[in-house]
């Protein structure tokens, strides 16, 4: 397989993981579920980092951020698909 | 110019500080010839009188309290081969926060990687107290209380026995043993995004292979579990294990996390490092964390920090900070004698008595800052390597470090020791 983008751990996810260094807007990217090596493609929508999460789908305002098949928190503002999520537009459910 | 010698010369390697070039030449070690016939099966440590087994044969000179660092120094840079583990506390403490320090000392003292142990404190009572906990185990070990002698004559009598107790230390042989008497605990640091997809699977996969064979394993940070509890309460062995697990996570939920939080706990979970790396929540940390203990595990038992499991072999919980220098002491002064340490951005910590082996998957701290890792698991990122693989590799480097290769943290000097403080003093 070739090497991916993007990393998502379970189908239910609708966030994914950046993992190649200097991802740019606009790259064709290819994501991978671990848990089941399926694939898919996705556009980049921003530069993204490294390590970061990037919206697998359109999110809402007050939607719940789903990673591993679990709930990890909740969005801030509206993010598009393919658009940059961290601290800035999602944050925890719990303070 | 360097000068060669029983070395290759591979190529100019290329680091870089403030925008100037760091030019490091990197060799290629000439092949070590391995004694034949050792397994992943087993390794070779040093049985001690209680019967466990260490991977290393340290001489500690043990400071009770903040005031004895310096006679402690002192007698090691007297005596070559001994270490020191100066430490800030032990003064006016009481209650549970005093039988933590007891416990980290005497278990740091007691672990089997410690051949022989000199404890100093300011006065009598309590070293001896440390003394008499550490001579349960059977090995050497000797007190002196500075108050009435000075820290000079206090330095000359240790120093004495320090030097008896290393030359008898190095005497001492490696013997074969099973790889089921090995204790590998494992918490992870400097935790980002690829940790959970990479690095601490290996762990948890190395701990599906290993639990199995009958290695003791513990992992704890009670603090980085928020957000996956009810995942962590399931994995309990039993219900009951479960529920005296909730509880504890509850209590300090309440006791600690309700009565002092701000609005994001201070930026500290998670932490800048994490925010850096991508992690953006407690719960997203959380679920990455406990990819730690596999999938097939179950943990038997809940140790308090510092406590020696006593239910056999098996997965056991302690409950830590997740403070990587503190959660590591702890694990230590429970008699673990090998630690596992996923690290996403780099997390450079090691531990005076315990080799601590560091795990990444990501790319850019393997760029960047690969003199401190032991197994670099990046490949899972490039889906050309396998968590079963990443987890075979683990295993291979855990048995070479219980055989005696140093871990990165090792070689660099990393000695952190810290002791877990509960509130303030009296």
């Amino acid at each position: 397989m070739s090497k991916p983008h993007l990393l998502v751990h379970e189908k239910k996810d609708t966030v994914g993981v950046v993992v190649v260094e200097g991802l740019k807007a606009g790259t064709d990217m290819l994501g991978v579920v671990t848990h089941d090596n399926s694939d898919f493609r996705l556009t980049a929508k921003m530069d993204i980092p490294i390590g970061h999460k990037v919206a697998l789908r359109d999110i809402k305002k007050g939607d719940t951020l789903w990673k591993y098949g679990q709930d990890i928190g909740v969005a801030k503002a509206d993010v598009k698909q393919g658009e940059h999520l961290h601290v800035h537009n999602a944050k925890t459910k719990r303070w | 110019m360097s000068i060669v010698a029983n070395f290759d010369l591979v190529k100019g390697k290329l680091g870089r500080i403030k925008g100037r070039k760091i030019e490091a030449p990197e060799f290629k070690a000439p092949m070590v010839r391995r004694p034949t016939g050792r397994s992943l099966d087993a390794f070779h440590g040093w049985r001690r009188e209680n019967g466990r087994v260490g991977v290393r044969n340290h001489v500690l000179l043990l400071p009770l309290d903040d005031l004895s660092n310096a006679a402690c120094e002192a007698v090691a840079n007297n005596i070559k081969g001994t270490l020191a583990i100066p430490h800030a506390y032990g003064r006016l403490q009481f209650g549970e926060d005093l039988d933590i320090h007891f416990r980290t000392l005497i278990g740091t003292g007691s672990n089997p990687n410690v051949a022989a142990v000199v404890v100093i404190g300011i006065e009598d009572g309590w070293t001896k107290r440390v003394v008499d906990g550490i001579a349960a185990t059977g090995k050497p070990v000797v007190g002196f209380g500075i108050e009435g002698h000075g820290d000079i004559a206090t330095i000359a009598k240790a120093s004495y026995v320090a030097k008896e107790f290393v030359q008898w230390a190095s005497e001492l042989q490696r013997e074969k043993c099973g790889i089921e008497e090995l204790w590998v605990s494992t918490k992870c640091g400097e935790s980002d995004t690829t940790t959970g997809l990479s690095s601490c699977p290996t762990v948890g996969n190395m701990y599906d292979k290993w639990i199995p064979r009958g290695i003791h394993g513990v992992f704890g940070e009670t603090s980085e579990i928020t957000g996956a509890e009810h995942l962590c309460k399931a994995r309990a062995a039993t219900p009951e294990v479960g529920e005296r697990w909730y509880k504890m996570w509850k209590a300090y939920q309440d006791d600690v996390i309700e009565a002092h939080k701000t609005d994001d706990l201070s930026d500290s979970q998670p932490t800048k490092g994490n925010i850096a790396g991508g992690l953006t929540t407690i719960e997203e940390k959380a679920l990455g964390n406990l990819e730690k203990i596999g999938r097939e595990c179950t943990y038997i038992d809940i140790l308090q920090p510092a406590e020696t499991p006593t239910k056999g072999a098996g997965l056991y919980y302690m409950d830590t900070s997740s403070a990587a220098a503190e959660c590591v002491t702890l694990m230590a002064a429970g008699g673990y004698v090998v630690h596992t340490f996923p690290t996403g951005q780099g997390n450079v910590i090691g531990n005076p008595i315990v080799p601590v082996i560091k795990i990444t998957g990501n790319p850019k701290t393997m760029r960047t800052m690969p003199e401190h890792i032991d197994v670099d698991v990046s490949g899972i990122l490039r889906r050309d390597l396998t968590i079963p693989q990443a987890g075979d590799a683990l295993i291979q480097n855990i048995v070479r470090t219980a055989n005696g290769r140093l871990t990165a943290s090792e070689a660099l000097g990393h000695r952190e020791f810290s002791m877990t403080k509960l509130y303030r003093s009296a």
